[in-house]
């Protein structure tokens, strides 16, 4: 029996989370292979970054280096990024174009689509050296993954066994993709966010509905969104992946759910200097004014009015994480679009009106729950169960999320 | 030029945050970018405001809304070079360097970059017209609450 299987769950409920989950290197290791190398899929690049055959960058599925590259016949490859021969990264650069990658290291040769084609010296020098006879170079790259494009996203999976990405997500989380990614975009700027703490705990406030106007007090204040307005959150079958957002803005200013409740994110008299920063435009004519959707396991899609951005989790160790913001626009947008992206842009990011807390607040709870790997957590707003609910009092995507970890860790 | 920096980085890190609009001019332009944004010619910012009511609810958000462990910047401003005109403005750019203290008394080097400025007069002082902050890095520790 390894680590990661001694620990136990508290009983076989999904509303107690043992805080060893997020602490337990043994743990963090089998989720690594079990989860991000298992039949499940990474989100790793858009399909914007890849134009042009060649084009490729670098990145990662869970803590395995990829490069994801645009082969000659225009399909989308992914492989290791790891040179077959002694391990070295075989591309040191983000982005870029390439005819064929090779590792500095000896000078391996790989062609677009992972495959070894060249050693240096197999044949050896004046006839000494070299590889021996019948050293078969196809049978020695890098693990290649399995590609999928779904409206101008990119993931990839290591695992055979993993369903189609369409099956993987679902009818409503599809419909909920193609909703947002309708038309080709345009990206807008990147950017890394070094947080500190265990990658679950991100994306569990991501999912979480309830912190939103809570712990935000920008966004309850200005009435962006609030547990009191239209909304609600759509939980995949399997629980992995949810939808959450928004309907348009509920004239509740005589609403006082929050004031009888003291909740700090209740602030009346707050008033923007430039109240540009939140003119928005119904722009997908559906009234929904804010849609936050994750993909199991760590990839995270946000329209917050006309700011647009792909999220992707990279987890760095148990008690650190990367993520990973691309910022993007339409192609078609106007000029006037454009400059009201930038400016909503300040609601996102690390210094994002609405964001910049979860940033600090995974770190909060790794340090709060520093000595209690024994203790639990508590998920019950909204019961138990992990259905979708037209109400975001609750913390049913949350509890989604254990039980599609669950299964995959077989805990 | 370097009085307007030497101030600038003092209302910062003395927490005077109300100051800060105040050495931008109207319009201006004031956005955090890293250099590999910047080199790509990718627009958005971590802070993007083009107004001083932006700067203004910038700070205001940091007062009344956002929460943040309590945190404050040491600046270290370099020699500005002055790249030449612009308009009826002078272009500058200036290297910095920020150290972040937190609460609990941990010191990190948290950013390093260049100012990219256009400095204009007005009423006999000069104000930043443009100030584009151009991160070295593009990777954020946590998160980004007080301007640089």
């Amino acid at each position: 029996m390894s680590g990661a299987d001694a620990r136990t769950w508290p009983d076989a409920t999904l509303t107690r989370v043992p805080y060893w989950v997020y602490q337990d290197e043994a743990n963090y290791r089998a989720e690594l292979r079990r989860i991000f190398e298992g039949p499940t899929w990474s989100f790793v690049c858009l399909e914007a970054d890849l134009p042009q055959a060649g084009d490729f960058r670098t990145t990662f599925v869970g803590e395995m280096p990829v490069i994801v590259v645009r082969a000659e016949d225009g399909r989308i490859c992914a492989f290791e990024n790891r040179c077959a021969h002694r391990g070295a990264l075989i591309s040191l650069d983000d982005q870029g174009s390439a005819k064929h990658f090779q590792c500095v290291y000896h000078a391996w040769t790989y062609d677009l689509e992972g495959t070894l084609t060249g050693i240096a010296f197999e044949k050896g020098s004046n006839g000494r050296g070299g590889m021996p006879p019948g050293f078969s170079k196809t049978a020695h790259s890098p693990r290649k993954l399995r590609t999928a494009t779904l409206h101008g996203l990119v993931f990839a999976s290591l695992c055979r066994d993993a369903p189609s990405i369409e099956a993987y997500l679902g009818e409503e989380i599809l419909g909920r993709v193609a909703r947002v990614l309708h038309k080709p975009i345009r990206v807008l700027g990147r950017f890394v966010q070094a947080l500190p703490n265990n990658w679950k705990l991100y994306v569990e406030n991501v999912k979480d509905t309830y912190h939103a106007s809570l712990l935000h007090a920008f966004f309850g204040t200005f009435r962006i969104t609030r547990l009191t307005q239209g909304g609600g959150v759509l939980v995949s079958p399997d629980g992995g992946h949810h939808a959450s957002y928004t309907i348009d803005r509920a004239d509740d200013r005589v609403n006082t759910a929050y004031r009888e409740q003291g909740i700090r994110s209740e602030r009346q008299n707050y008033r923007l200097a430039d109240a540009r920063l939140l003119e928005s435009v119904n722009e997908f004519g559906d009234d929904i004014r804010l849609q936050i959707l994750t993909v199991f396991p760590g990839f995270v899609l946000q329209q917050i009015q006309n700011c647009l951005a792909v999220r992707q989790v990279l987890p760095k160790g148990p008690d650190s994480m990367e993520l990973h913001w691309t910022y993007f626009g339409f192609a078609d947008d106007t000029p006037e679009m454009h400059a009201r992206r930038l400016r909503q842009l300040n609601l996102v990011g690390p210094a994002g009106y609405v964001s910049m807390e979860d940033g600090c607040v995974g770190g909060f709870v790794r340090r709060g729950a520093a000595a209690a790997e024994d203790e639990v957590s508590v998920v019950n707003m909204g019961g138990d169960t992990t259905e979708s609910m037209d109400t975001r009092a609750t913390e049913a995507s949350v509890r989604g999320f254990w039980k599609a970890y669950r299964r995959y860790m077989g805990q | 030029m370097a009085k307007l920096n030497a101030d600038y980085a003092r209302a910062i890190d003395d927490d005077r945050l109300e100051a800060w609009p105040g050495f931008f001019s109207e319009p201006c332009l004031y956005t955090i970018t890293s250099a590999d944004n910047h080199r790509r010619g990718m627009p958005a910012g971590l802070m993007y405001a083009d107004s001083r009511g932006m700067l203004q609810d910038r700070v205001a958000a940091l007062r009344e809304a956002n929460i943040y462990e309590r945190q404050s910047y040491r600046h270290l401003v370099g020699l500005p070079a002055i790249l030449g005109e612009a308009g009826a403005g002078v272009k500058t750019e200036t290297p910095f360097l920020v150290v972040r203290i937190m609460r609990d008394g941990q010191m990190d080097l948290f950013a390093t970059g260049r100012y990219l400025d256009v400095l204009v007069e007005e009423g006999g002082e000069l104000r930043f017209r443009e100030r584009i902050v151009v991160c070295d890095s593009s990777r954020i520790d946590t998160l980004l609450a007080i301007p640089l």
